[in-house]
């Protein structure tokens, strides 16, 4: 889609280079509207699943069953005022929180919405996407940093050594999903799994034979590291811990108000769906319908991308379903059994299965 | 490092200020400071009349206002020797337990909310407003009842009540269940509160601890069963103490359990003394001036919080001299800061949340 554009682009302004830059400066629009949208519907959605999980009703008076609610929230936050204390970094405390919604944003474009949309169709996708969630650490480490308040301190370095540590297990089965696929193309890994739901990762892949059977144990076991790890990642209960409300206020955005905190919001909803959107790609098949699409079968061509978004973010919304069903389940773990079930658990578990993973390969 | 924790914070369970000693996450050093709702209640009942001085105590202990009128008008009452009617006994207990397993679930819901769990606390807080309501509608209030006077009641109960009560507990005794399911036995929340905040018996008795704090460290001592006041002798009920379910006894868990328990033997005495309610008059033969001779007394009850007691000083006039409370709280908070050293920040969360303080009583 990005070629047909810079094409047309070229045609009306002849400068290639002009059209590429234009080109991609375009196509992280979409990407923006959908990341402003999701998160106003998350947002809504996490009040309404909690309230429902907690025998309430949630917001209902905004909008039919306060469906605008969020769109209110975020108008109020614009309109506060922007403090900054006397003690704060000024220049680090500015940056911090662009730095962290510009990280989580950048992440965005190298997902594969369709077969025909990726904001940035990078080689090294997955690589990127890792690499670009350390920004996200950066920012919150400024931020705490910069508040000069040491509740704040404590969640940004929290934070920090949570995310770090976690990226660990993630990068490990993420390595073992790069040798089962054979490309870091977050494009190419959805293509891999293309046609019928049992071509997915989970179900071992679209290889035939015995070792898709084999397989599929271990790609299990990878998909429920990959999830602890990154549900941990994100800050999301039960690994909530930078912001862990009882304990340190609200963490590294204790000082933060108006609009610089709803920066931070927006990263937070917007890396819940790119967490399922990683889990999606990886071991559901991306935007891969389960069973064909309808678009094929009636001959109409441009359906086909529609569904395919449509199956995409729905994949991804269970996940974030699932993320907001057990925040309101469990009770948040300690500082110290974080880094237990991490280290003493994930990383071993995720060293394993990486060489059981490629020896089956091997064979 | 010195880490200030309030009077503004999250879990601090009202104005309370905790100043931490800090080495990274790990507590050195625990100091509370109190005093930020202090409003000179002890002072104010010098000036009072006797019966004025029950909608004071509805305030010390907001969360189980019921209790503390039981504990202040049994005080005046055995000063004065008046025998109130068998009638107020009854209610006086049904009311006193329904109020123990409202002070209990706010308990075990903000625990659960120190810890982090958000939804237990809302099922909890549901289930309490189903006690609230049989409060209101027995006297009008929900949170300060000012019910019991000397010498009886304010109202008689409401005709409805006894079938009311009892549709609550059939309600209720299903939702213990839910909640051990959903937080008791969860495996994070145990390996949050298990092995924290250890108080070994020796040390409980040592630091005064009273009620479930100290029952949950393993000691059988429950003012209704050891110094029997009001009817609770002729109930048939048990003292649950912490056993080391899931670590050592005297653990946050069995603290928190403990609770889960006493809820249980609360329904019980509910369950026994509701369908023997005497007829009668709420009200026993008082003068309209209340004036005890001249003496002093104490008088003590088991409140939810632990061992609630009033030092009544008359010198023979409408007014008391002195009246001292001993509120549990105090005491439970004063054990804080043995209990949480070598502990990590988090934990003082827990473990303050564990001993169920309420700052109304402890600056009174």
């Amino acid at each position: 889609m990005q070629n047909y554009f810079t094409e047309i682009l070229t045609d009306l302004l002849g400068n290639e280079l002009l059209a590429e830059i234009l080109t991609y400066v375009l196509s992280t629009v979409p990407i923006l509207a959908f990341i402003v949208f999701f998160v106003l519907f998350a947002v809504w959605l996490e009040r309404k699943v909690s309230a429902h999980m907690q025998d309430r009703l949630g917001p209902m008076r905004v909008g039919w069953h306060g469906v605008l609610q969020t769109i209110a929230d975020f108008i109020k936050l614009i309109q506060k005022e922007d403090i900054i204390a006397d003690a704060n970094d000024k220049a680090l405390f500015n940056i911090a929180p662009f730095l962290v919604f510009v990280s989580t944003l950048a992440t965005f474009t190298l997902l594969p919405f369709t077969s025909i949309f990726v904001g940035s169709n990078a080689d090294v996708g997955i690589f990127l996407v890792l690499a670009l969630s350390g920004g996200v650490v950066a920012g919150i480490l400024m931020a705490g940093w910069a508040s000069n308040n040491k509740y704040s301190l404590y969640g940004s370095l929290r934070a920090a050594a949570q995310i770090v540590s976690y990226e660990i297990p993630t990068a490990l089965v993420v390595l073992t999903m790069i040798m089962v696929y054979g490309t870091m193309n977050l494009g190419d890994v959805t293509e891999a799994q293309t046609s019928y739901f049992w071509n997915w990762g989970i179900f071992g892949g679209a290889g035939l034979g015995l070792g898709k059977f084999l397989l599929v144990p271990f790609m299990f076991v990878a998909f429920i590291i990959l999830f602890i790890s990154t549900l941990a990642e994100s800050n999301r209960t039960p690994f909530d811990l930078p912001e862990s409300e009882s304990e340190l206020v609200a963490g590294f955005n204790t000082e933060y108000s108006g609009i610089k905190f709803s920066l931070f919001f927006l990263a937070e909803f917007a890396n819940m769906f790119l967490i399922g959107a990683i889990l999606v790609i990886f071991f559901f098949g991306g935007y891969n319908s389960p069973f064909g699409y309808f678009g094929n079968l009636i001959g109409v061509d441009w359906l086909v991308p529609v569904e395919q978004l449509f199956w995409f973010i729905s994949k991804g919304m269970f996940f974030v379903f699932v993320s907001m069903w057990l925040r309101w389940t469990l009770p948040r773990v300690r500082v110290d059994q974080l880094m237990t079930i991490c280290w003493k658990y994930l990383i071993p578990y995720a060293f394993f299965n990486l060489l059981i993973v490629g020896l089956i390969l091997l064979v | 490092m010195i880490l200030n924790m309030g009077p503004q914070h999250p879990s601090t369970h009202g104005v309370l200020r905790l100043e931490l000693v800090l080495d990274g996450e790990v507590v050195h050093d625990v100091k509370p400071h109190i005093g930020y709702l202090h409003r000179c209640m002890e002072k104010h009942c010098e000036v009072m009349t006797y019966p004025q001085v029950v909608p004071y105590t509805d305030r010390m202990d907001y969360l189980a206002a019921m209790y503390n009128n039981f504990g202040y008008v049994g005080a005046v009452e055995k000063l004065m020797d008046i025998q109130v009617p068998e009638r107020v006994e009854y209610i006086r207990v049904i009311m006193g337990e329904l109020q123990r397993i409202a002070s209990h679930l706010v308990a075990l819901g903000t625990f659960g909310l120190d810890l982090g769990a958000f939804t237990p606390f809302l099922y909890l807080f549901r289930d309490r407003e189903k006690i609230l309501d049989l409060f209101e509608e027995t006297c009008g209030a929900r949170l300060l009842y000012n019910y019991m006077w000397v010498g009886g009641l304010s109202h008689d109960i409401h005709p409805d009540f006894v079938r009311k009560t009892k549709e609550f507990i059939d309600y209720f005794r299903p939702t213990i269940v839910e909640l051990n399911n959903l937080l008791t036995f969860n495996k994070i929340f145990i390996e949050r509160t298990a092995n924290i905040g250890v108080c070994p018996p020796k040390e409980a008795i040592n630091l005064g601890l009273t009620g479930p704090n100290l029952r949950g460290s393993g000691i059988k001592f429950d003012l209704r069963k050891d110094d029997p006041y009001s009817i609770y002798d002729k109930f048939d009920f048990e003292i649950p103490v912490g056993e080391g379910g899931v670590g050592s006894v005297g653990d946050c868990w069995d603290r928190y359990y403990v609770r889960v328990l006493e809820v249980e033997q609360s329904l019980r005495i509910i369950e026994q003394a509701i369908d023997q309610i005497p007829d009668g008059d709420v009200k026993a033969e008082v003068p309209r001036r209340v004036k005890p001779p001249k003496g002093s007394v104490y008088h003590r009850v088991e409140a939810p919080k632990g061992e609630l007691g009033y030092f009544i000083v008359s010198d023979g006039t409408v007014n008391p001299t002195r009246v001292k409370v001993r509120a549990p709280s105090f005491v439970s908070l004063s054990a804080l800061g043995q209990m949480a050293k070598g502990y990590l920040v988090a934990d003082v969360v827990a473990i303050l949340g564990s001993l169920d303080i309420v700052l109304g009583e402890i600056d009174r």
